[in-house]
This record gives structure tokens, C-alpha cells and sequence, in this order.
């Protein structure tokens, strides 16, 4: 059963109203996001088109991602196995995507509770030593998991604290469609990943305890509902973004 | 990991009375529930790292077990565990799981400290 249909021949109707990014024309991208196949998800398409272009991209990985509930399917990790799981499925996503990693450390599902201003000073660190032209990272407060929005608030921090020109920065929004259309409107810059789908397929695929769930429920269609197939299929056409550069982030309490 | 032997787990239980051990303690939903079909809140918790000593320690039922730790002024419990493992380190892993794979409980007893 093939879960992947041909591309669709035109975009536009997802990209309305979005400019559309080329990759290939950045001097160097960061993404910035706690878990590992979190770069997967939401940005492989953009990390591989860059790449092939001869940009140098970067997944700054906050956690180790080792207190997940998924554990494979059938289960081959536990508690204890799971951060070297991760760290070897990231470092095989990585390779498919042409990127190197780098990880802050953080102790999964904790990084709310670190302080955000020492968290963003050792994402600034890396910023300023890598000098990216755009960074990406998850639109705080709109992300559904607490390490999402707090790493995206801490990488907003980061990218304030850098001197002019800034770089370009993007977050991605989990969720609901609907209730995120209404809270931030749709997202400005877009990328084209028709050419590397397979590409973000195979990323994803590479974070097997993960994902393994996920491709045999596509490959069964068992659950698969209408809304699901048109989400995956969406998410692997474009990636989509919010700017996030002069966006007014309230701090938490 | 494999399914529970409880007379296995008993001996692991055993071996580990009386001693300073490190506990770690959990239960999740996961954190996506709701973006589910149900919408549920998330329930995790998770206590790492703990230290405790023991002077009773059971495992209990047929499958799914339950794990009970007597303590000096207190309790350890935990219920629906499946699966165990004594790993490299000589960490004693208890774990229950889904059908799916997914862990929804874990009691983990160590002499040294989990890797934090
Ligand atoms: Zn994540």
C-alpha cells in the first residue's frame, strides 16, 4: 500500500497569501526545537532542500527526548535505552537531511521549568558562533507540548538578543487547524517540498520508536480519516510558517 | 524487556531490601491526548531519582502485576506493569505497556543513580 501519492502538480491553494522561501539562497539555517523528530515533523523538507544546496544546517536539539511514552511497535526501548535510542535515530535522520546536530542536554518534558533567560543565552551562544540566516523553531504558546513552547520562547529570546541584522525567524504552530487560524491567522512563508518528500519520509521513518506507530497505522489505513490523509499530504507538499521576528511573546509567570 | 516472571521479579525485589536504592516512578497519557478524538488532558507524572529504602517489597496478581514497596514512614505502588528487565547497570525496570507499544507505567529500582 503506498502511502505516498504523486505530488500534486500546483500549490497554490496551500500557499495563499504566504511568500514562498528558496532554501537554497539562505546562508545557513538553525532549527531549534526539544525533541528529536521534531526537525522531522516540521521541517525536513526546508533542512533538505538546503543542504543539497551546499547550506550548512544545524538541528540544535534541546532534550533527549528520553522520557517519551512511545517506545516502538511492537516496544524495543525503555526508559532507561530510550535517550541512546533517540540520540542514534537523530543522528540517522540527520544524515538522510544533510544536517549536523547538536544537543543543549535538557532533561525531556523539563524544559519549562529551566530558567528562560539561561536557557536562551546558551541558544545564543550557538547562533551567534553558527551565524544563520534563518532560524526555526515552534510558535510559543501555540506548540501543544510544554518543551515546545518553552523552547520556542527561549529561541524568540535568543534571536532579540542578537545584534542587527537579525536572522529570518520562523515557528511552526501545532494543532488544531482551525483553532490556530483563528488565534494567528495563516502562517506568511512557505516552502516547496515536492522534490524531497521522500526525503522527510525517510527522516521520519528513520525516528523508528517514534514513528513506527504512525506508518503502520498509514500503511493499513486503519484510522485513517479523510482530515488525516489531507494533513499528511499537505505536510508533505509544503512547510509553513509563521514569522516570528518583532512578534511581542508574552514571558510566563 | 519481556513479559513479567513474577518469581523472577521477586528475587529482584529481594536482592535490593534493606539497601539505599534510587527510584524512579511514572505514568503518562502522553502528551498529545488532546489533539486526540477525545480531547483528554495529558496526565503524566514522574518522580526521578528518589531516594528510598524498603523492608517489605511484593510484586502481585496474575498479569497485568502490581508493586508494592513498604517504606519506613510510607509507600511505593504501582499497578498494570507487564514487562521487566534488569539492565547492564543492574537496574531493575518495571513497565507496563499498551497494546500499541506505549508505556502507561514504570517502577524502576537502581543502587546507583539513574542517568540523569
Ligand atoms: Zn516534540
Amino acid at each position: 500500500m503506498s502511502i505516498l501519492p504523486p505530488s500534486p502538480e500546483r500549490i497554490d491553494h496551500l500557499v495563499e497569501g504566504m511568500t514562498l522561501l528558496d532554501p537554497s539562497a539562505e546562508r545557513g539555517i538553525v532549527v531549534s526545537l526539544p525533541h528529536p523528530d521534531d526537525e522531522s515533523f516540521s521541517s525536513a523538507g526546508t533542512m533538505a532542500l538546503a543542504s543539497d544546496a551546499g547550506v550548512p544546517v544545524t538541528y540544535l536539539c534541546g532534550t533527549f527526548g528520553d522520557m517519551g511514552r512511545r517506545m516502538g511497535s511492537p516496544f524495543f526501548a525503555n526508559r532507561e535505552s530510550m535517550r541512546d535510542v533517540r540520540e542514534r535515530e537523530l543522528a540517522d535522520a540527520c544524515t538522510i537531511l544533510g544536517a549536523r546536530y547538536e544537543l543543549l542536554g535538557m532533561r525531556d518534558r523539563m524544559v519549562e521549568f529551566e530558567d528562560p533567560h539561561e536557557v536562551a543565552t546558551r541558544i545564543r551562544a550557538v547562533l551567534e558562533r553558527l551565524d544563520p540566516s534563518t532560524v526555526i523553531t515552534f510558535y510559543p504558546g501555540h506548540a501543544v507540548h510544554p518543551d515546545h513552547d518553552a523552547m520556542g520562547l527561549a529561541t524568540h529570546l535568543a534571536v532579540a538578543a542578537l545584534p542587527d541584522p537579525k536572522p529570518r525567524l520562523l515557528a511552526v504552530a501545532v494543532g488544531d487547524r482551525e483553532q490556530l487560524r483563528a488565534a494567528l491567522g495563516p502562517q506568511q512563508v512557505a516552502v516547496d517540498i515536492r522534490t524531497v518528500r521522500q526525503r522527510k519520509l525517510g527522516a521520519l521513518r528513520a525516528h523508528r520508536s517514534q514513528t513506527e506507530m504512525m506508518f503502520q497505522r498509514w500503511e493499513s489505513e486503519r484510522d485513517d480519516d479523510e482530515q488525516m490523509r489531507a494533513y499528511r499530504e499537505e505536510n508533505l507538499t509544503v512547510e509553513r510558517f509563521y514569522r516570528l521576528n518583532g512578534v511581542a511573546i508574552p514571558l510566563p509567570r | 524487556m519481556g513479559p513479567i516472571d513474577p518469581a523472577r521479579v521477586q528475587k529482584e525485589l529481594d536482592a535490593r531490601l534493606g539497601r539505599d536504592v534510587y527510584l524512579h516512578l511514572e505514568t503518562t497519557t502522553g502528551s498529545y491526548t488532546a489533539l486526540g478524538p477525545e480531547k483528554r488532558t495529558p496526565v503524566i507524572a514522574f518522580v526521578r531519582n528518589a531516594s528510598i529504602r524498603y523492608e517489605r517489597g511484593l510484586v502481585t496478581g496474575e498479569g497485568p502485576y502490581r508493586v508494592g514497596l513498604k517504606l519506613d514512614s510510607g509507600w511505593v505502588y504501582a499497578q498494570g506493569l507487564t514487562d521487566y528487565t534488569v539492565t547492564e547497570r543492574d537496574e531493575l525496570l518495571l513497565a507496563g505497556h499498551d497494546e500499541e507499544g506505549n508505556l502507561r507505567v514504570g517502577l524502576q529500582l537502581s543502587l546507583q543513580p539513574f542517568r540523569e
